[in-house]
């Protein structure tokens, strides 16, 4: 069962309707780009495949229950990130409109939850790390179920984080997630399993199907490295941030008492102030409606946070699209008069 | 019925929904795709513990429903499915939330059931209004509406594939699968059973991909999606889009069922 509408507030759900419609713009672009067109019969084929299989349930060995497969780490593996992204889009957006699973303002979070952290976060950097070129069927298992086990937990803390960021559940952020993480361990454990099956299958049916050559998602191993290295720093490092005020404010603090000097209350300080405070999402490193709750009393240290996390991650991406954004302007090459 | 007939049966339900000529079926689908819009952001819109606001809104799902003659049975079916989910999560509300808020008689009520309360109007509200949307407009005309407001049509033109070939592949699941169950098959298969069972399906998927794809290059395609359907915006889609949204704009301002109450009882 995907997010509800119930739980979400418009400014959660509108910021990431905006951030998976900007990503579904450019994934049909790349998709375009390819200049196969072979390509939209077979992503409309394997979305009916993936929404046929989900209701294909298998028994898990030793539990007595049964689960079935999510699709978004196969899709990855046979048609490549992007075309996967689409399907994905799709294949969330029948669920939605006609079996009412998850809402429609909650369409842009739960394709983020489900497509962006399988196609784009564990597929180039976890799958196609682990498994190589042409791995054998074990190897190639285990890199699935790997893959898999990471993207749901990602997905799972994206649901947590929304929820909780949308303030209509007394749910505090630690209890939420000590409750969706390990669920999601063995969710992710029976699509690593699953996935592994087929395109095992497949392999050994229709070789020519799987072993494409796809482009390589990921230029190099270090710039996967550097990014895990920083959505690690930014995600959970931060909780370890001194709390000690620093160099500029113990400067202050010495100089005036306090660590903040009080702006002038009218003029042009007090305009751009209002502007800042109207504009700043994400105020002081957290989500809004926690910061004003830990103003009040002390906090403890290392401060776990999911809006501190939360804040580092957005940022870290608002940035790195940014100076991809200029690295692209800068790079184009104008056509020579 | 087994999951997947029963999941079939409600698409295909929806389809013939669609395909009447009703009120809804007449509205040009960006309309009724704006004001949906708008909708869900008005109700998401309220502070928790919104309760007697939202009662106002019940308007434009129960319209749809009535003027789309959508069956209240399957509605509230698919209501009765999606609601626990939601109401999981909110539960923890009346736990952790127990502030008291109103008073009914003898009883204090505590914050956190007003909220739990709201989450579950909420969830009414919504998958209401975008189930009876889908069942009156249908996926072709829904297509052409994205289509029309700017998404790209390489997703447009898949969506529509993707709606297709799920009957075709969804029966073809089923077929296996009573196959299974016919050679003594029980309960849900193996691992080692479901790879080539579900393995199969997608090999069928990938050569029924390819046999599309060969008869539509034989009938000239060129990698553009073209439709026929033309979306004609009349002066009645006006008047819905701007009827509705003033509506949600009081409904969402203006506590109108505290305004009534006052109004009756004389209260302040």
């Amino acid at each position: 069962m995907h997010m509800a509408d119930a739980l979400l507030s418009p400014a959660v759900g509108g910021t990431l309707w905006v951030a998976t419609g900007a990503t579904l713009a450019w994934c049909a672009r790349r998709v375009k780009a390819r200049a196969d067109d072979r390509i939209v019969p077979l992503m409309g084929v394997l979305g009916a495949f993936v929404f046929a299989a989900q209701m294909i349930n298998f028994a898990i060995p030793g539990t007595g229950s049964s689960g079935h497969l999510g699709g978004g780490l196969l899709l990855a593996i046979l048609l490549g990130p992007h075309a996967a992204f689409l399907v994905l889009a799709s294949v969330l957006t029948v669920q939605a409109l006609f079996f009412a699973d998850g809402g429609l303002l909650a369409l842009g979070a739960n394709l983020f939850n489900l497509g962006v952290f399988p196609c784009f976060v564990a597929y180039p950097l976890v799958y196609r790390l682990v498994a190589g070129d042409k791995p054998s069927d074990g190897r190639l298992a285990f890199a699935a179920v790997l893959a898999a086990v990471l993207g749901l937990q990602m997905g799972a803390l994206g649901v947590v984080v929304e929820t909780v960021g949308s303030g209509l559940t007394s749910l505090a952020f630690a209890t939420f997630a000590a409750l969706m993480l390990p669920i999601h361990l063995g969710i992710g454990l029976v699509e690593g399993a699953a996935t592994a099956a087929l395109v095992i299958f497949l392999r050994r049916a229709r070789p020519d199907l799987v072993d494409r050559s796809l482009p390589a998602p990921v230029k190099s191993r270090a710039v996967a490295g550097l990014a895990i290295a920083a959505a690690l720093v930014a995600g959970v490092l931060s909780w370890f941030a001194s709390p000690h005020p620093d160099g500029l404010e113990w400067s202050i603090a010495r100089a005036t008492g306090t660590e903040e000097i009080k702006p002038p209350e009218g003029g042009l300080h007090a305009r751009l102030a209002a502007i800042q405070e109207k504009l700043s999402v994400l105020p002081d490193y957290d989500l809004p409606a926690e910061g004003t709750a830990k103003k009040e009393g002390e906090t403890a240290w290392p401060e776990v946070s999911g809006g501190r996390s939360f804040a580092g991650l957005v940022g870290g991406l608002v940035t790195l699209l940014v100076v991809a954004a200029a690295g692209w302007l800068l790079g184009r090459r104008r056509p020579v008069a | 019925m087994g999951r997947l007939e029963a999941a079939l049966r409600d698409l295909r339900l929806a389809d013939t929904l669609a395909a009447r000529d009703t009120p809804v079926s007449r509205l040009d689908p960006r309309a009724k795709v704006l004001v949906t819009a708008a909708f869900l952001v008005a109700v998401a819109s309220f502070n928790r513990y919104a309760l007697s606001a939202l009662a106002p809104f019940a308007l434009y799902p129960l319209w749809l429903a009535v003027a789309g003659r959508v069956p209240a049975g399957w509605l509230a079916r698919k209501l009765a499915i999606a609601a626990p989910f939601a109401a999981m999560v909110a539960i923890a509300n009346p736990i952790l939330d127990t502030a008291p808020m109103l008073r009914l008689a003898d009883v204090t009520v505590s914050a956190g059931w007003v909220s739990f309360a709201s989450i579950l109007a909420r969830v009414g509200l919504t998958i209401a209004a975008a189930l009876a949307v889908a069942a009156g407009t249908g996926m072709h005309a829904l297509a052409a509406a994205l289509a029309a407001l700017g998404v790209p049509r390489i997703f447009t033109g898949q969506l529509l594939f993707l709606w297709r070939y799920a009957f075709v592949l969804g029966g073809e699941a089923s077929r296996m699968q009573a196959a299974r169950t016919l050679r003594g098959g029980r309960g849900s298969p193996a691992l080692a059973v479901y790879g080539p069972l579900a393995g199969h399906l997608l090999l069928r998927a990938f050569e029924r991909g390819e046999r599309i794809h060969r008869a539509m290059r034989a009938r000239g395609y060129d990698g553009e999606i073209r439709t026929l359907r033309e979306l004609r915006w009349q002066v009645r889609d006006t008047v819905f889009v701007l009827g509705w949204c003033a509506y949600f704009a009081l409904a969402r301002f203006v506590d109108l069922p505290l305004a009534l109450g006052r109004a009756i009882t004389g209260a302040p």
